[in-house]
């Protein structure tokens, strides 16, 4: 590792740093001749290009977010960033054929193994586009298509003109809109009517380069009837200066289709993590996040539902872990448009040595929206005295015949959890490190396995070195 | 100085003079008490007379402060060691009040305390054999394994599961802490077989206030316990006295 990587968190696995052999890097900083080139480099459309266009000067002009963490917001140099950099000339089919520095990457954060034992397919993004795509055979003879979105958009212009954007229109925050900007690669997902995924697919971002800006955009469409869980996951170098993802990501659940979306980040304590997250789910659809934050410095990220449909339903299970220096903003939102329609978030974070977990959520009910329930349990573990943790839950009721409930609460490790355990021979880090698994474990188990595994493992390393 | 692994002489448990003192609260006023391997010892007493903290103290708890006498396990003194060091020196405390860790399946939980406290590296399929015996043993559903630890559990459902652990963690001292109280009549007997299976070649200390359960596990010895001392220390039949007469007639 080179000496710019410095070790700020420790533990951090993955906080090596490949050479960057950039085949495309632009300069840093943000312009409209920034975002035309992009646009141009990558052959687009020219309606593509006016969004983009219109995008960036909402960006421009959209001032920051004035709640969450004003300071760190504010700290963000978006001068300083490279917005667009390509490492390898195309998206390889071939695992073989990826180049060789990029591949060493994936192969550490395990992908391909990942690959062969348990997916339906995988897209692994390096920078701004991907590398490497692949899909089972039989996904595609069923006619799935599963693209990185830059692809999507060369072989599917009339579908993704037709969704894009309409989840969450570039003017929906200051983020979206430079997300819309500026985006380069993500995920283009249609499944069609009554097909089943049965296998989760999976994609993974990796941010390498120093200062760098990822953006990707991510859009799925899942017809009647059909089903898909998508899996990401987010790692980066652990540099001294700061990195920033925005990522946009648009869920369209028709009749009873379901989409499961599961993430769980690990970005390197130097990355801001900005992120739009958002699915419609129409009659009696399915749409549920399964949202995991551990890295990064500052995350923003409130997974939302629109329940549209008659009989849809919404599912938000998210945690947050905040260690030193960390805020994680994150939470849940939810808008009941349609009659008897069902919602269910679970919330949990811990935070540690001065760690920040924040849960802002907001439920709407409308007021044409009879026979709604919602349930919103939020449940907050500090580790000791300097951390802190906040609840901002917000509810709009336009109805009485809703049937809400909410619950809160703020816990701490208990002496006698920790003296059984260690009657039991779990050294003390080790019966903090069972503890939190198990507090996380309502999120735990709905990931698959694997990652349950890797998530289980991180968190006991994280509480080495908690005992002072 | 290594805790693990020789039994020096069959003195398992040594406790001479014992002062033990919480928040400036003198509770233990000067125990003395030798427990050998194989025996079985009872501690009757009243309501916080200071059973449990003598048990707490034995297990490393650090709230409470020995303010003078010597604890010695397998011939050493336990001063320097930590909680989970005693544990994987082969000590072992049946809580009175188990408390519950939510999020954490009893069948990971089992394997995990097996890992930690055993000598010998017990492999996966072993250990299932092991549990699928001492689970039939306590006549305990397999369903507990894919619960959380104690949550939920009814109070004599927690005292089963300490008695599971303890069949499967094979300690060299057993302090068993009012492990009978909440179990139903039949629980109290597979319970008793448990314990007196493991005390073959195991120091015992229960404590109890009831002689149903010395009816069952017979006790090498009794002590009466008031105000942190004993008071009187006997065989089998002290208990019985004990539970005819109550405790009035050993105070000075
Ligand atoms: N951590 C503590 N802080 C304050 N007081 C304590 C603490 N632990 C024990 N005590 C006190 O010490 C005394 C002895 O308590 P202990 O739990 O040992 O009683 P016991 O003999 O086990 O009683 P029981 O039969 O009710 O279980 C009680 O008065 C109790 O309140
Ligand atoms: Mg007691």
């Amino acid at each position: 590792m080179s000496d710019e990587a410095i070790n700020a968190v420790g533990e951090y696995k993955y906080g090596f740093h490949d050479p960057e052999n950039a085949t495309i890097r632009f300069d840093k900083g943000l312009s409209e001749q920034v975002v035309r080139d992009i646009s141009e480099l990558k052959g687009e459309p020219e309606w593509m290009t006016e969004i983009r266009v219109k995008a960036y000067h909402h960006f421009e002009e959209r001032p920051m977010p004035d709640w969450g963490n004003c300071n760190m917001l504010e700290s963000i140099k978006f001068d300083d960033v490279t917005y667009f950099l390509r490492s390898s000339e195309q998206t390889e089919k071939n695992w073989e054929d990826v180049p060789d520095d990029i591949k060493n990457t994936f192969d550490r954060l395990g992908i391909p193994e990942a690959e062969q034992k348990w997916l339906g397919g995988v897209t692994a993004q390096y920078e701004s586009e991907a590398v490497y795509h692949s899909i089972r055979e039989d996904l595609e003879e069923q006619g799935v298509i599963f693209l990185d979105m830059d692809s999507g958009l060369k072989e599917y212009p009339d579908l993704v003109k037709q969704y894009f954007g309409t989840v969450i229109p570039y003017a929906d925050n200051k983020f979206s809109a430079l997300n819309t900007a500026v985006w380069s690669g993500g995920s283009f997902i249609y499944v069609p009517k009554g097909v089943h995924v049965e296998m989760p697919v999976q994609a993974y971002f990796r941010i390498n380069a120093k200062n760098m800006g990822q953006f990707e955009r991510t859009l799925i469409i899942a017809d009647e009837g059909s089903s898909i869980h998508y899996v990401e996951g987010c790692t980066a170098p652990t540099y001294s200066t700061d990195s920033l993802h925005s990522a946009v990501v648009e869920l369209i659940a028709m009749e009873g289709a379901k989409i499961r979306y599961s993430t769980v980040q690990n970005w390197s304590a130097n990355v801001y993590n900005l992120v739009t997250k958002r699915g419609i789910a129409h009659k009696n659809a399915v749409v549920e996040w399964v949202d995991g934050n551990i890295g990064s410095k500052l995350t923003m990220k409130y997974p939302a539902v629109i329940l549209k449909g008659e009989g849809a339903h919404a599912e938000i299970i998210s945690v947050a872990y905040a260690g030193e220096g960390q805020h994680q903003d994150a939470g849940a939102k939810v808008h009941h448009l349609a009659p008897n329609t069902t919602s269910n978030i679970l919330s949990k974070s811990i935070s540690k040595n001065g760690g920040r977990s924040s849960y802002r959520g907001l439920l709407k009910v409308n007021p044409k929206a009879h026979g709604c329930r919602s349930k919103v349990v939020c449940d907050a573990l500090m580790l000791d005295a300097d951390s802190r943790s906040d609840t901002y839950p917000t509810m709009e009721v336009g109805n009485s015949s809703a049937d809400l409930e909410h619950e809160a609460s703020v816990s701490k490790i208990s002496g006698d959890q920790l003296f059984y355990l260690m009657s039991r021979g779990f050294s003390e880090e080790e019966a903090m490190g069972l503890i939190v698994n198990g507090f996380f474990e309502p999120f735990t188990r709905e990931l698959p396995m694997e990652y349950a595994v890797e998530l289980n493992k991180l968190l006991e390393l994280e509480m080495e070195g908690a005992i002072g | 100085m290594d805790l693990t692994g020789e039994t020096l002489s069959e003195l398992v448990l040594d406790i001479r003079g014992l002062h033990v003192s919480v928040d400036g609260n003198e509770i233990i006023k000067g125990i003395d008490l030798e427990i050998k391997s194989g025996e079985i010892h009872a501690i009757m007493g009243r309501n916080g007379a200071g059973k449990s903290t003598l048990a707490h103290v034995l297990m490393g708890h650090p709230a409470y402060e020995i303010t003078s006498g010597e604890i010695s396990y397998l011939g050493k003194s336990l001063d320097e060691y930590d909680v989970f060091e005693r544990a994987r020196a082969g000590m072992f405390l049946s809580f009175q009040y188990p408390p519950s860790i939510p999020g954490v399946q009893v069948g990971n939980f089992l394997k995990k305390s097996v890992n930690n406290v055993r000598e010998e590296n017990v492999k996966a399929r072993e250990f299932r054999k092991e549990l699928n015996s001492a689970m039939e043993k306590l006549e305990m559903d397999r369903s507990f394994l894919s619960r959380y630890v104690n949550d939920g559990f009814s109070g004599g459902e927690k005292k089963r599961l300490e008695m599971l652990q303890m069949m499967l963690l094979k300690p060299s001292l057993a302090l068993l802490d009012e492990t009978d109280s909440g179990l139903d009549i039949d629980a109290l007997r597979l319970v008793a077989k448990g314990i007196n299976e493991t005390a073959e070649n195991t120091g015992v200390l229960v404590i109890t206030h009831y002689q149903r359960l010395l009816d069952l596990v017979k006790p090498d010895y009794v002590h009466a316990m008031i105000d942190g001392k004993f008071v009187k220390s006997g065989g089998p039949e002290l208990a019985l006295e004990l539970e005819d007469k109550g405790y009035d007639w050993l105070e000075a």
